[in-house]
């Protein structure tokens, strides 16, 4: 696969005996021999260990919180030390450019951006934050499932008292590791920057607790559909607003009309009359009544028969936790929960119920 | 047992032919979670989409292997996918055919032309 990028563990992805796709510019694990559902599974059984390193890690310090909130549309001044928080960049349409972390390390917040996204996302940072680092010399680990607090605190017992979306520095083996209490599964479990030179011997090291198992770019899908969560590019992209997506939760009051420091990112306005009026289109959950799947770009229709499509499936595939098919659709935000819709699949049109998110509950650690 | 290039095995029996997808077929799919099989006494043409499988990863399209009838479906792989994993060779049948023409099987690789297609 020439002209992909690697990972600082790629050589162990090969011992592990993972199948190696290109994702986002990158060779990555799609699964490993334990295969896709069944790593899905352990995941919300024990703990998987998962390779993020082709995300962007990007530092600016912590007094550019105010240029950082010309950007995206949270309160990122109001973002204590030792705190985390989802953020996206929004565009002059109201549409989002990228989603990612915020982290504040205390003298820098750290930004995790998406893999694809990452060099335009660093080009419009240093644009309004000149002191801005790309961190290219990091790796990215994600620790998930409900034996990740036993496995890691077995290495560092500081981790075990962190709370969801809290962030610290913690030293293992001489080594200056960045670890935050969350993910992307609705598992409870862990992120770690560590320098690329220690990641594969930190991964090792946690591969070797009782549980963990590594887990690829496939299962990493189907929990983050499970527990609702936008993909980057699929669910949420420049023509979708944050309202749209249903990522208003996101927004905190002091950024929306009438807080302090109200607006003043690119799309506010958009962004802030949809926060009032409410979107006409909404990214919701789909329950297909019958077993078959319904992917991405399957048209919904509101009747069995005739009429125009009202919606398109952005991301869908089966649920190994819930047992059944799942998809996210943006759809008009006036259809009730409960109510059917069609998606039309190989030219016939299945049922669906239209049903809040996520499908699996999330059991993070609040 | 004869196999095709679309990776389905066919096996004689009796004046019947049953069809199933290779091992090496159900490892590259990855987990099944949805199969939808034709119609009993449906009339096909070999090339025409006859059944559908989908994984964790994509949907795919089982072709009918040769010209015939569809005489018997496996609902049991209907019931539980899973098994297409388990069993590929065995248990995890797809459907039997009569055929129009018992010499089409003729043109299908044996087992070890298989093996050395798939490398």
């Amino acid at each position: 696969m020439s002209g992909l990028k690697r990972t600082d563990l790629y050589d162990l992805h090969l011992e592990l005996g993972a199948k190696m796709v290109p994702f986002a510019g990158y060779e990555m694990p799609v699964q490993y021999p334990m295969g896709v559902l069944k790593e899905h599974l352990h995941t919300r059984a024990e703990a998987g260990l998962f390779d993020v390193g082709h995300m962007g890690q990007v530092l600016v310090p912590a007094s550019a919180a105010a240029a950082l909130e010309a950007l995206v549309p949270v309160s990122v001044a109001g973002l204590a030390p030792g705190r985390q928080r989802y953020a996206f960049f929004t565009n002059e349409a109201g549409g989002i450019r990228d989603d990612l972390m915020i982290a504040h390390l205390g003298e820098e917040l750290l930004l995790v951006v998406n893999a694809a996204c990452k060099e335009a996302d660093f080009t419009l940072i240093s644009a309004a934050i000149p002191e801005a680092r790309m961190i290219a010399d990091r790796g990215l680990l994600a620790l998930q499932g409900p034996g990740a607090e036993a496995a890691l605190a077995r290495l560092l017992p500081g981790v075990a008292k962190m709370g969801f979306m809290q962030i610290d520095a913690f030293q293992w083996d001489g080594t200056e590791l960045w670890i935050s209490r969350s993910g992307y599964t609705g598992e409870d479990g862990y992120e770690i920057s560590v320098p690329g030179n220690r990641a594969a011997d930190f991964a090792r090291e946690l591969l070797a607790e009782p549980g963990v198992a590594p887990i690829g770019l496939g299962a990493r899908d189907s929990l983050r559909l499970e527990a609702g969560l936008c993909l980057y590019g699929h669910d949420i992209d420049t023509t979708t607003s944050p309202i749209e997506a249903g990522l208003s939760w996101a927004i905190q009051k002091i950024r929306r009309r009438g807080g302090a420091r109200e607006g003043g990112f690119p799309g506010a306005e958009r962004i802030l009359a949809e926060l009032e009026t409410g979107p006409a289109r909404l990214r919701r959950g789909l329950a297909p009544e019958g077993r078959a799947p319904m992917r991405e770009g399957v048209e919904i229709f509101a009747t069995p028969e005739g009429g125009a499509p009202i919606g398109t499936v952005t991301s869908g595939g089966f649920g190994p936790s819930i047992g059944a098919p799942m998809a996210m659709a943006y759809l008009p935000a006036d259809l009730p929960e409960g109510a059917t819709v069609y998606g039309e699949v190989r030219g016939k049109r299945l049922p669906a119920k239209v049903v809040p998110m996520p499908f699996h509950p999330h059991s993070y650690k609040r | 047992m004869k196999f095709t290039e679309e990776h389905e095995w066919l096996r004689v029996e009796g004046d019947l032919v049953v069809v199933g997808i290779t091992e090496h077929a159900s490892e590259q799919l990855g987990d099944v979670v949805f199969v939808e099989l034709p119609e009993v006494e449906t009339q096909v043409a070999k090339g025409d989409d006859c059944a559908v499988i989908e994984s964790v990863k994509a949907a795919s399209d089982i072709l009918a292997p040769v010209d015939g009838e569809i005489v018997e479906v496996n609902e049991a792989i209907v019931e539980n996918p899973a098994l297409v994993n388990e069993d590929p060779l065995g248990a995890a049948w797809f459907f039997k055919m009569k055929l129009d023409d018992m010499s089409q099987l003729d043109e299908f690789m044996d087992e070890d032309a298989y093996n050395d297609f798939i490398g």
